[in-house]
């Protein structure tokens, strides 16, 4: 760690403020960074972490307050001038064109457009040449469509050093990697701040936060609250300060394992683009179970959720549902089999953004008595049921009226939950039910979910979060490419022997031994 | 004469250059338009209002040159208003073209009869003529298709060289493609999305002109409303079925331009005869449509091709 008062200031935020509306994101920020210093910018979804950032990446303009980059002030509202100043920003969803190659995505806007040429043979040499000092192995001649996430984030990076950035800004970097990626991505971090550059990191992985960083600012409704080096706080300090109270996450005790109630034999889809189909998947969800399945995003969850949800079919084996075979699978035949779907996505297929609670509430059940007979709708029952759900399930909002739009995220997800959960269904197929909620919500979801379990329903979750899988499930699977790894029980696998499952390895020995 | 003899004359080739001329230029126009993202529908209005233009400017005085500029002129201002309603204020980009479409084509006739109130007829200019390049034209059947054409069309092979060089071998190029793509990535490196795209359609939009204009100075020596007649949506087809490279895109055009020639010769044989003959005039689209189902089967679609860019939005 860089002695503080020694070291060189690189970056100065002075009282930023920035309100859109009613709404104050950021009420007189402050904070200083120095040289080779890696400092956690922490705090709740809606804390003000991405509006300070992009204050200081130009793209907002504070109300007031000014930036200061290597001493001198950053004219505001004017990327270009962060951009030339040494400020580079990796952000949380890559700003890349998956058509074009590395070397045209890194050399994008690095020269004047009026220039007569590209000069790719200098820009390859450079490059590699960073590639080499950073440890960012990648080739400058491929697609970026033919790279996985990890590789695409090295690119993002490799912007920001190739325009010779000496502030590197990592918003939520390490939430779409294996644990693996996750150490080469440090590795490239360290490195860096050896060589003098200095990162501000912004995540809610508490344990990452102690692992990279010097220095650690909490935002609270966009105020800072907390400020101090790592060495003098640990992770349920953080986490208490974060949501400003303690914190309880549910705890999940072992549950005792029933029937099937849901079972694939010998499963495949096709592949859909680049996401790859089910490679003869075998799979059981057990009663009383949570099963958990991890894995790097886009290696054949959503094959498999839209299996279990009924909106594909398998090509080829079986689907057993309560011990017997379904034919004419479709999500019509999944809802009335007592799937409760909790969608990936609750503002694409989950909801629809312009219809009401109540219309949302039942846009699952609306065929059905009471909520229509004889074709007609009884407009009347749906209020009271969406009443019903706003009341136990706490849904903040103004009635079962409001267009659904106007939620938070974690308010929309609890009509969802709501929406499956009155039902008491048997089987949960919860595909990312936590994303972007902040944490009062996360415990809710998780509590529903161990709840429901322990009442006896089989819940498969699906996450791209490790902890969140390690915390809840009591059996976790990893899919890689379409092929499912054996059932691990709780407590079996670390983190990092997981790691190995989700990056792809295993996989040949198991089909060797069966 | 038997169909297969029409291919070795060298009229035929001759005459599909010649149709697939104002082609080129719509289609870099409108490939243009599209790497950065935009669908302009406006073409066949803005073709419309470039052969007004040219042709009006000719008559009133100019050089053919200078009608040139002013068609190229004309078209970038029904781009200008192209663009300014579909990539600042976002609307609807078939809309937008739809409308622009019926306003240029609208007002080139408005200011066909404000400035020629009285005719019947339209007058006629002197148009471009054929420039023969010394040797080059002499070789057989290609010589003169390819060498033997006028100034405008030597210009539009040239632009097709051009608009490739500048798309991949240029930053502008990177720049407009990446628009295309994903407005984020050019928005994060510092560049104006909002200015690339705009600049494109606009300079897309004075080729199209420039198409147009080909019609009334080059091939013909006069003005007529029918005279573009579904170019522009042809135009359209063509950029998918070149994939959206240049290089395909010529190929396409002439392809086309091929079918045309030949349905009008094929007319004149003796298994033409007793077909009607509007089946020829289907002909060419036919096989346009075929070749635009086998060609665009494993083509790119720029990533973003009509995604507004909001700035802050992701």
């Amino acid at each position: 760690m860089p002695d503080q008062t020694e070291a060189q200031v690189v970056l100065r935020l002075d009282n930023i403020t920035k309100t859109f509306g009613a709404l104050t994101a950021n009420d007189a920020v402050s904070l200083t960074l120095h040289k080779g210093e890696v400092i956690a910018l922490l705090g709740e979804n809606g804390a003000g972490k991405t509006t300070l950032m992009n204050i200081l990446f130009g793209q907002y303009t504070a109300d007031s307050g000014g930036v200061e980059v290597m001493g001198a002030p950053l004219p505001p509202g004017n990327p270009r001038a962060a951009l030339d100043a040494g400020v580079g920003m990796v952000h949380q969803h890559f700003t890349l064109a998956e058509n074009m190659t590395v070397l045209e995505n890194v050399t994008l806007g690095t020269r004047p457009l009026f220039a007569p040429g590209l000069n790719r043979a200098a820009a390859r040499a450079r490059i590699l040449r960073l590639a080499q000092d950073f440890k960012l192995s990648v080739d400058p001649d491929a697609r970026i469509a033919a790279l996985s996430v990890g590789e695409r984030q090295r690119v993002e990076i490799l912007k920001a050093l190739y325009r010779d950035a000496r502030i590197l800004i990592l918003d939520e970097p390490t939430a779409v990697l294996t644990p693996q990626e996750t150490n080469d991505l440090f590795e490239t971090l360290r490195t860096a701040v050896a060589l003098g550059l200095s990162i501000i990191f912004i995540s809610h992985k508490l344990h990452e936060v102690m692992a990279i960083s010097d220095r650690v600012v909490i935002l609270r409704h966009g105020k800072v609250v907390h400020e101090g080096a790592i060495g003098d706080t640990d992770r349920h300090d953080l986490a208490a300060r974060m949501v400003g109270g303690e914190v309880s996450a549910p705890k999940a005790v072992p549950g005792v394992a029933g029937a099937p109630l849901l079972a694939l034999r010998g499963v495949s889809t096709p592949d859909r683009g680049s996401a790859p189909g089910l490679k003869t998947l075998d799979f059981s969800l057990h009663a009383g179970q949570i099963t958990g399945l991890a894995g790097v995003s886009g290696n054949g969850q959503s094959a498999l959720a839209d299996l279990v949800g009924g909106m594909t079919r398998p090509a080829s084996g079986a689907l057993v549902l309560n011990g017997a075979d379904v034919h004419h699978w479709s999500p019509r035949t999944a809802v009335r089999a007592g799937i409760a779907r909790i969608p990936e996505d609750r503002h694409k297929t989950g909801t629809i953004a312009d219809f009401d609670l109540s219309e949302n509430a039942i846009l699952e059940s609306y065929k059905d008595p009471p909520f229509s007979r004889h074709g007609w709708m009884n407009w009347r029952a749906a209020r009271a049921f969406a009443q019903r759900i706003i009341d136990s399930y706490d849904v903040r909002c103004p009635g079962p009226g409001t267009r659904i739009r106007l939620l938070s995220g974690g308010n929309m997800q609890k009509l969802i939950l709501g929406r499956v959960m009155e039902g008491a269904p048997q089987i949960i197929l919860a595909n990312q039910p936590v994303r972007g909620l902040d944490i009062g919500a996360v415990n809710y979801v998780h509590s529903q979910l161990l709840a429901a379990r322990d009442r006896g329903a089989a819940v498969l979750l699906i996450s791209e979060d490790l902890d969140e899988i390690m915390a809840l499930s009591d059996v976790i699977h990893v899919i890689s490419e379409g092929r499912l790894s054996p059932p691990f029980a709780r407590g079996t696998m670390s983190p990092a022997q997981l790691g190995v499952w989700m990056a792809g390895h295993g996989f040949e020995e198991t089909a060797h031994a069966s | 004469m038997d169909i297969f003899e029409i291919f070795l004359t060298a009229s035929f080739w001759t005459a599909a250059i010649r149709i697939a001329s104002p082609l080129i230029f719509a289609t870099l126009g409108e490939l243009i338009c599209e790497r950065a993202g935009i669908l302009n529908l406006g073409i066949e209005g803005i073709m419309v209002a470039g052969a007004f233009a040219g042709w009006m400017a000719v008559y009133s005085g100019l050089g053919l040159w200078p009608g040139v500029a002013v068609a190229f002129a004309v078209g970038m201002g029904f781009g200008l208003i192209h663009s300014i309603l579909t990539v600042p204020f976002g609307l609807s980009q078939h809309v937008v073209g739809l409308g622009v479409t019926l306003l240029a084509t609208s007002s080139t006739y408005y200011a066909y009869r404000l400035a020629l109130p009285e005719v019947t007829s339209p007058p006629s200019i002197t148009p471009f003529q054929p420039l023969e390049i010394p040797l080059l034209s002499k070789i057989p059947v290609i010589g003169p298709a390819l060498f033997a054409q006028t100034p405008l069309t030597y210009l539009a092979f040239a632009m097709v060289v051009i608009v490739a060089l500048v798309l991949y071998r240029t930053p502008l190029g990177l720049a407009v493609r990446a628009a295309g793509e994903n407005p984020q990535a050019v928005a994060a490196q510092g560049l104006s999305v909002t200015a690339i795209r705009m600049g494109a359609v606009m300079v897309g939009s004075g080729l199209m002109a420039v198409g147009g204009a080909f019609l009334t100075m080059s091939a013909f020596n006069s003005f007529f409303f029918e005279m573009v007649s579904g170019r522009g949506w042809i135009c359209i087809a063509l950029v998918v079925f070149g994939a959206w490279k240049p290089g395909k895109a010529l190929l396409g055009a002439i392809l086309f331009a091929a079918f045309d020639a030949l349905q009008i010769r094929v007319q004149q044989t003796p298994l033409g005869a007793g077909i009607p003959y509007q089946i020829f005039l289907m002909m060419p689209y036919i096989l346009s449509i075929l070749a635009l189902v086998v060609m665009s089967r494993r083509a790119e679609v720029p990533g973003a091709l009509m995604v507004p860019f909001n700035k802050g939005e992701r």
